[in-house]
């Protein structure tokens, strides 16, 4: 196969980047998309000039490193992480255009690489139990009926990639929050601090620059591990039972 | 030198407790006032991180990814075992022990295997309450299946995603300590160094991968939670960024490395496409708790998948319920692994380059139904399909062995330290409790046994020996490695060769697969040594690393992760020669049984290698910790 490649590349966080035209002729349809890039960097560097930068680890969809937004999609045409993603899903001749994450909340680093920090932080302010180590229950002490187990695993898949912020075009966080957010509401473990835990992630996806989530549910039709907009709905139910129900709503008058 | 493994004294069930009470403790109010370094934020080192700074002390943590969530544990699929017995099959602590040792061929520490078992149980406790969404069953209770080797049904599971939930688990409680301010994260950072003063481990030199820059951190302990150094290989089913650099740089500052040549093939992998392979993708061994292995009786070259299913019964050889009718499919991994090769030696192997075996599911579907096989494997089926763009659910899958797992490690005593005070290597990245071939759905159990339960209290017991007083970064002991390592930066930069990374480290790879692979041998393993030698005599004169020190280089990162990928290698090659025994993942054709099954020489080789580093270019020293059983009797493994 051949493929012709339009690459953003940009030097670094405060330089200008622009998009660079790269004729790619070997190509096999076996290859990963990664694995693609791979051979158009070592063409690259056997030239002199300097490899295309994206991120990946785990090459096998679960890590959540791996982004690019490619031909107008996160990870591409298929509801799948680019690293799994290969090229028999393109056509011989086609011209492909790489993106990297378009986000306030993601900016660029280098070519393909975003900063996804802000979901760390955005974990950091309620994304847990608040349990220690040691001293818990008997695993089995809490049966836990599997109709919810499951809902939270389904939850709990997401890999934090940012793939529902690159489709959104308010570059909305809401999905990725809201699946922690819903896994924790569901299972028993989390329910003491479901309150603050809603209130305090959201208010930390506000400041780190995330827009607003306007139901188009591209999320969720870009989602590679196809978490569910019933989260949105769920986190807003938290949220706002959260803050309706608070102390300081209760002594403020209800104001 | 004298390897003192500090097991305790005692009948084995009283070891652990009995150390525990043993240990001395640091005053709660005295913890905060030691600082530990955490490299590394798989199970291993988030479920530390976490744990410690619960316990009151400073935690610095790094990963070189972009968020500690990335770690490689991440992708473990297949579960966690633990001896919980809920399904009253006879499970316990002791049967759990004797199947891992027994499991890694008798070249495990009673003491340690005893203590994983014992604090198996807790893990599953602590990551229900951490909120991990296991499998459960419909009155509300945990599932349990039986998993490669084992003949209870002891292992936990997430669907095919447990190491996903369990890190996110540990990542989760060590978040929890970062908002409290008591573990501060260094993401896109990476360990070139150990430093050592006065012998003791009392910091690290990190590059800042966005930005270059080199410097300093100084603590009490260090911890190295780095994983394991698959990738040596080049293929493997490891990440792409999971390197040895951190315990190889701990190796060379006089940590010993315990058993290099313990290396795990998963015998379920998907087989290698072409040239461009970058990485191989493992698919969980649970499948072969309901996939049926076979080949067809006769040599059918370039065999496709969806023509396998017109292959009648009476042609196909299952070799694995053939060769082993009481374990069947569910053979160690390396005696499945072991089983693939020598069919596809045979000539029998299927698909288009021949290295390849089916795993068939017609006869589950036919018994269980499409759904339940779909809700089991739902996730593995898709990506498999995903990446050849077959449908297991109408032909059978092709499996071929890969290199997973690696049992070595550095050499660490029953707290966990290794020979260097302070130095500690937890999870995979130490020689471990493995033996030399590790069970399925242990190293999740491992790393998280380290973590969790392990650590917190044998690192109470060193600290409470020591001087609370904090070490400058202004010492020579810094400044000197500081500058050795901007030194070793500056040269990969300036060599300005023909050659890429890649090259030198698929050569490496191919070198280490054919030699020092699946089976081994003194003269292949000699080519190996000389080879190995030339290809890092050529790295340091002809590789090519484009750009600059100071900004995001990935050529320069993936170059200093291979010339320690190169030296180990030689290590490896080194051990597997010594050790001219068969025993579990290490496989010398020397050693044989008639049948073709690894043969032990227990009266020569019942110890732990363990490598001293000696100097550049020069022959690394072997010193060996007998081992010793008190409890198990060792017999030939069968599972005929």
């Amino acid at each position: 196969m051949k493929v012709t490649l339009k690459i953003w590349r940009q030097k670094g966080s405060n330089d200008k980047g622009s998009f660079k035209t790269y004729q790619h002729d070997h190509v096999s349809p076996d290859m990963s998309f990664l694995e693609m890039l791979d051979v158009l960097n070592t063409d690259l560097i056997k030239k002199g000039e300097d490899p295309v930068h994206f991120d990946h680890d785990c090459r096998e969809g679960i890590c959540g490193m791996c982004s690019l937004y490619i031909n107008g999609h996160p990870h591409g045409p298929l509801q799948t992480t680019t690293c799994q993603l290969h090229m028999r899903s393109f056509k011989d001749g086609e011209t492909i255009t790489i993106e990297p994450w378009r986000a306030k909340a993601f900016p660029v680093i280098k070519d393909l690489v975003v900063d996804r920090t802000a979901f760390d932080r955005i974990q950091q302010a309620g994304g847990y139990v608040s349990v220690n180590t040691g001293g818990v229950p008997d695993a089995n002490e809490i049966p836990i009926p599997k109709k919810i187990a499951d809902e939270a695993f389904d939850a709990a898949t997401c890999i934090g990639c940012g793939a529902c912020v690159a489709a959104c075009k308010n570059a909305s966080a809401m999905l990725f929050v809201s699946a922690k957010i819903s896994q924790f509401a569901l299972l028993p473990q989390g329910k003491p601090e479901r309150k603050e835990r809603a209130e305090r992630m959201v208010a930390q996806m506000d400041a780190e620059g995330f827009g607003a989530c306007t139901n188009t549910k591209a999320c969720e039709a870009e989602c590679p591990k196809g978490i569910s907009v019933t989260n949105i709905a769920r986190m807003n139910r938290e949220y706002y039972s959260s803050v309706i129900s608070s102390y300081e709503w209760q002594v403020g008058g209800g104001e | 030198m004298k390897l003192d493994s500090k097991i305790p004294e005692g009948p084995l069930a009283e070891k652990w407790t009995k150390h525990k009470f043993n240990l001395k403790l640091v005053n709660p109010a005295n913890k905060r006032k030691y600082d530990v370094i955490i490299v590394g934020t798989g199970l291993a080192g988030a479920s530390a991180a976490a744990s410690l700074a619960e316990l009151g002390y400073n935690v610095k943590a790094f990963c070189f990814q972009d968020s500690p969530r990335r770690a490689h544990s991440i992708a473990a699929q297949g579960g966690i075992n633990a001896a919980k017995n809920y399904q009253n099959d006879g499970d316990s602590i002791y049967r759990l022990f004797y199947d891992t040792i027994k499991g890694g061929d008798y070249r495990a520490r009673e003491g340690n295997v005893y203590r994983l078992a014992e604090v198996s149980v807790s893990i599953i406790d602590q990551c229900v309450a951490q909120g991990v969404p296991f499998a459960r069953e419909y009155g509300g209770l945990l599932s349990n299946r039986s998993f490669g080797g084992a003949q209870v049904s002891r292992t936990f599971y997430a669907r095919g995603q447990t190491g996903q939930q369990l890190l996110l688990g540990a990542y989760s409680a060590m978040n929890r300590q970062i908002a409290n301010g008591k573990v501060k994260m260094y993401n896109r950072t990476e360990m070139l160094d150990v430093v050592l003063v006065d012998g003791k481990a009392r910091g690290i030199i990190t590059r800042d991968l966005l930005t270059g820059k080199i410097e300093a951190h100084s603590a009490h302990a260090v911890l190295l939670c780095t994983g394991g150094y698959g990738n040596v290989f080049y293929l493997s089913t490891n990440a792409k960024g999971s390197n040895v650099t951190a315990a190889w740089r701990a190796h060379k500052k006089g940590a010993l490395f315990g058993n290099p040549c313990y290396t795990q093939i998963h015998p379920t992998c998907i087989p290698v496409s072409g040239d461009h392979q970058s990485k191989l993708t493992l698919m969980s061994e649970s499948l072969r708790n309901d996939g049926r292995v076979w080949v067809p009786k006769v040599a059918r070259p370039g065999l496709r998948a969806a023509d396998a299913v017109n292959i009648p019964e009476s042609e196909r050889d299952y070799f694995l319920e053939r060769r082993y009718p009481s374990f069947g499919n569910l053979v160690p991994r390396d005696v499945a692994s072991r089983n693939a090769k020598m069919v596809c030696d045979e000539g029998k192997g299927v698909g288009p380059t021949g290295l390849a075996v089916f795993l068939d599911f017609t006869d589950a579907i036919k018994r269980d139904g499409k759904k339940t096989i779909e809700a089991k494997y739902g996730n593995l089926f898709d990506m498999y399909q995903q990446i050849t763009g077959d449908n297991p659910y109408e032909a059978p899958m092709m499996i071929f062995p890969a290199v997973h797992y690696t049992m070595g490690g550095l050499w660490v005593d029953y707290n966990l330290m290794t020979n260097v005070p302070g130095l500690y290597a937890l999870g995979e990245a130490n020689f471990s409790d493995h033996g030399a071939n590790r069970l399925g759905a242990s190293a999740l159990m491992q790393g998280l046994a380290d973590g969790y339960f392990v650590i917190p209290y044998t690192i109470g017991d060193y600290l409470a020996g020591m001087s609370n007083e904090k070490v400058s970064i202004d010492r020579p002991e810094f400044q000197e490695a500081i500058k050795q390592t901007s030194e070793r930066i500056n040269k990969l930069l300036t060599i300005k060769g023909k050659k890429t990374v890649d090259e030198f480290h698929r050569e490496l790879g191919l070198t280490m697969w054919e030699y020092c692979g699946m089976s081994r041998n003194e003269q292949g393993l000699k080519t190996a040594k000389k080879k190995i030698q030339e290809i890092k005599a050529e790295f340091w004169s002809n590789v090519n690393v484009l750009g600059s020190g100071n900004e995001l280089n990935m050529e320069l990162e993936k170059a200093n992760r291979v010339a320690d990928f190169i030296e180990l290698g030689e290590l490896m090659v080194d051990d597997a020669l010594s050790r001219s025994e068969s025993c579990g993942g290490h496989f010398r054709e020397e050693s044989a049984t008639e049948d073709g099954e690894a043969r032990r020489k227990d009266d020569e080789f019942t110890y732990v290698s363990a490598w001293e580093y000696k100097g550049d270019n020069q022959q690394a020293v072997l010193h060996k910790e007998p081992l010793v059983f008190e409890n198990v009797k060792l017999t030939q493994r069968s599972y005929k």
